[in-house]
C-alpha cells in the first residue's frame, strides 16, 4: 500500500440479534485512493460503512478515523470528523419535503456562512457537474431512480469532502444509468481527489474504478488488494468469488501450471 | 419451575426495555433542548412549525372548543337550575374551560392532529435514512428537525388553548343565554367577578407544558422508531410507533394535568 492509511477498523466485532455480522473484521483504507469492498449479499459491506460513519457503534474493536477511535470521542470531534465526509446512500436518501435545489443547498446552508448568491452558484455548478440541469425545482418523487443518485452525489460533493463514501451506488439501475454514475465518479474525482470507499454488488464493472478492492467474506476482509491482484489471486474465497461473479479467467500461473 | 423462571425472565426483559428507552427519551430531551441554545438561530424553520402545528390546528380547536363550551352552558344550565343559581353560568363554564378542559381538550386535538404527523415525519425520515444524512453530513438532527417543533409547541399550545377559551365561553353563551334564557348580564357579570388571575396563570403553565410534553414524545417515538420493541420497520413501524406516540401523549396529558393541578391549586 502506497499511502498511509486514513482509515482502519482493527478487530471489530459486531452482532445484530443472533446474527454474527462482522467477525473480527480488520480493514485499513489509503488517502487518495479507491477502495471497493465486494462480497455477497447480507455479508454485512453495508455495516463497514456504518461503522465508519459512525452510525452503527461496534460491539468490540476499534474503528479508527485519522487515527482517532470514532466511538471513544465526544459528539463534538465526532462533528468534525463528520465534516471530512460525503456521501451517497443507497437509497440516496433526498429529503423528501425539499427541492433538488434545496437539498443540494442543504449542507451550505448549514455548515458555512456564504450568501444566497454564493450557495446558488455552487449548487448550480455542482448539479452541472452532475448533467443535471432544469430540475432544480423538482422534488424528489418527481425524478428518476438514477437522477436521485446523481442529485445525492451533488450533495455528498457540495463541501469538497476529503472522504466519499459510495454505498451501492448503481444498484436498482439500468446499465446506461450505472455507467452513468460511474462517468460522474470518474469526473468529479479526477476534479476534487476525495478518497472513495464504495461497496458494491456490481463486479467486474466496479473494478474499473478501484485502486483498491476488499471482499468480505463471513465477517471478515479476506485480503486489500488491487484489482488486477484480486482477480489473479490464488486464495481460494477470492477465486471462487471472482470465478462466481466473472467466470473461469485465464491465467498463466494457475491454468498452465495445470 | 422453568415457566416461572421464563415468567421472570420476561418480566425483567420487560422491565430493561422501558428503562432504556425511558433513559433514550431523558437524553433525547435534553439534547433537544440544549440544542435550542446553540447557534445558528433560525426563525423561519420555527415559523413554518408554528404553521403546521398551531394555525393548522385552529379549525379543529373552533369545533372542539365551540362544542364542549355548549355541552358545558347545557349541562350547567340544567344542574344550576335546580338550585336557582342559572346566575352562575358564566363563571362555571369559563372556570372549567380555562383551569381544566381548556388546556387539556386542546392538548389532545393537538396530539391527534399535530403531535401524529411529527411522530410520522420524523419516523420516516428515519427509515428512509434522511437523519442518518444529517448525521454523516455534521448537521446535528436535534437542532435542524427537533429544536423548532419543541419552540412551536411551547408557542402554540397557550394559542390555541386561549382561543379553545373564548370559543367556549361563547359556545356556552350561546346555548346558556340564546337557547335556555339565562341572563345576558349574568353570564358576563359573573365571569368578571369569579375568573382570578390564578386561574388563567394555571391555564397558561398547562399548555406550556403539554406542547413541550407532546412534541417531546411525538419527536422521540419517531426518532427511535428503529428501536420500538418488535419493531417492523418501514410504513408499519411508523404507523405503530405513531399511535404508541398518541396513546403515550393523551395519558400523560391526564398524568400530568393531574399533577399541575394538585401544585399550582
Amino acid at each position: 500500500m502506497s499511502s498511509e492509511p486514513i482509515i482502519q477498523l482493527k478487530n471489530v466485532n459486531k452482532t445484530f440479534g443472533t446474527q454474527h455480522v462482522l467477525r473480527g473484521t480488520n480493514l485499513s483504507i489509503s488517502e487518495g485512493k479507491t477502495t471497493v469492498i465486494v462480497g455477497g449479499s447480507g455479508q454485512g459491506k453495508s455495516v463497514i460503512i456504518k461503522h465508519i460513519l459512525g452510525l452503527i457503534q461496534p460491539d468490540d474493536g476499534e474503528v479508527l478515523v485519522y487515527g482517532k477511535d470514532i466511538n471513544r470521542i465526544s459528539k463534538k470531534e465526532l462533528r468534525e470528523i463528520r465534516t471530512n465526509f460525503g456521501v451517497l446512500f443507497q437509497s440516496a436518501a433526498l429529503f423528501d419535503s425539499m427541492t433538488v435545489f434545496d437539498n443540494v443547498a442543504l449542507p451550505l446552508r448549514e455548515r458555512t456562512k456564504k450568501s444566497g448568491k454564493v450557495i446558488a452558484d455552487i449548487v448550480n455548478e455542482n448539479l452541472a457537474l452532475m448533467d443535471i440541469v432544469g430540475s432544480n425545482e423538482k422534488y424528489p418523487a418527481q425524478i428518476s431512480g438514477g437522477m436521485k443518485k446523481r442529485v445525492g452525489l451533488a450533495r455528498a460533493l457540495v463541501l469538497n469532502p476529503k472522504i466519499v463514501f459510495f454505498d451501492e451506488p448503481t444498484t436498482g439501475l439500468d446499465v446506461a444509468k450505472s455507467n452513468e454514475i460511474y462517468r460522474v465518479f470518474f469526473k468529479s474525482q479526477a476534479q476534487l481527489g476525495y478518497t472513495a470507499v464504495i461497496v458494491s454488488h456490481d463486479v467486474p464493472k466496479i473494478f474499473k474504478l478501484a485502486d483498491y478492492v476488499a471482499l468480505l467474506y463471513q465477517g471478515q476482509v479476506q485480503d486489500y488488494l488491487t484489482p488486477e491482484e484480486f482477480q489473479l489471486s490464488d486464495d481460494p474465497i477470492i477465486r471462487t468469488f471472482v470465478e462466481t461473479t466473472m467466470g473461469q479467467l485465464y491465467s498463466s500461473k494457475s491454468m498452465e501450471g495445470e | 419451575m422453568e415457566k416461572i423462571l421464563g415468567y421472570f425472565e420476561k418480566l425483567g426483559d420487560t422491565a430493561l426495555y422501558y428503562l432504556d428507552q425511558t433513559g433514550r427519551m431523558g437524553i433525547f430531551l435534553f439534547f433537544s433542548v440544549a440544542s435550542i441554545f446553540k447557534p445558528p438561530y433560525k426563525i423561519s424553520p420555527i415559523i413554518k412549525q408554528v404553521y403546521i402545528i398551531g394555525a393548522l390546528s385552529v379549525s379543529v380547536i373552533l369545533f372542539t372548543g365551540a362544542f364542549t363550551g355548549m355541552v358545558l352552558g347545557l349541562q350547567g344550565y340544567h344542574t344550576l337550575n335546580k338550585v336557582g343559581a342559572e346566575a352562575w353560568l358564566g363563571s362555571m363554564v369559563a372556570l372549567g374551560l380555562i383551569r381544566e378542559l381548556g388546556p387539556v381538550m386542546a392538548a389532545l386535538m393537538v396530539t391527534g392532529r399535530a403531535g401524529s404527523a411529527i411522530c410520522a415525519e420524523i419516523g420516516i425520515m428515519r427509515i428512509s435514512e434522511q437523519i442518518d444524512a444529517l448525521d454523516c453530513m455534521a448537521i446535528d438532527p436535534h437542532k435542524f428537525i427537533i429544536a423548532p417543533k419543541f419552540i412551536a409547541g411551547v408557542i402554540s399550545l397557550p394559542l390555541l388553548t386561549a382561543i379553545f377559551d373564548v370559543v367556549g365561553i361563547f359556545g356556552g353563551y350561546a346555548v346558556g343565554v340564546g337557547l335556555l334564557g339565562a341572563s345576558e348580564g349574568a353570564y358576563f357579570s359573573s365571569i368578571y367577578s369569579n375568573v382570578e388571575f390564578a386561574d388563567v396563570y394555571m391555564g397558561l403553565v398547562k399548555p406550556l407544558c403539554f406542547g413541550l410534553l407532546i412534541t417531546w414524545i411525538c419527536s422521540a417515538k419517531g426518532y427511535f422508531v428503529h428501536l420500538e420493541r418488535n419493531a417492523s420497520f418501514g410504513a408499519e413501524g411508523v404507523s405503530r410507533a405513531t399511535t404508541n406516540a398518541v396513546v403515550l401523549s393523551s395519558v400523560c396529558i391526564l398524568v400530568f394535568d393531574y399533577i399541575l393541578t394538585s401544585l399550582l391549586i
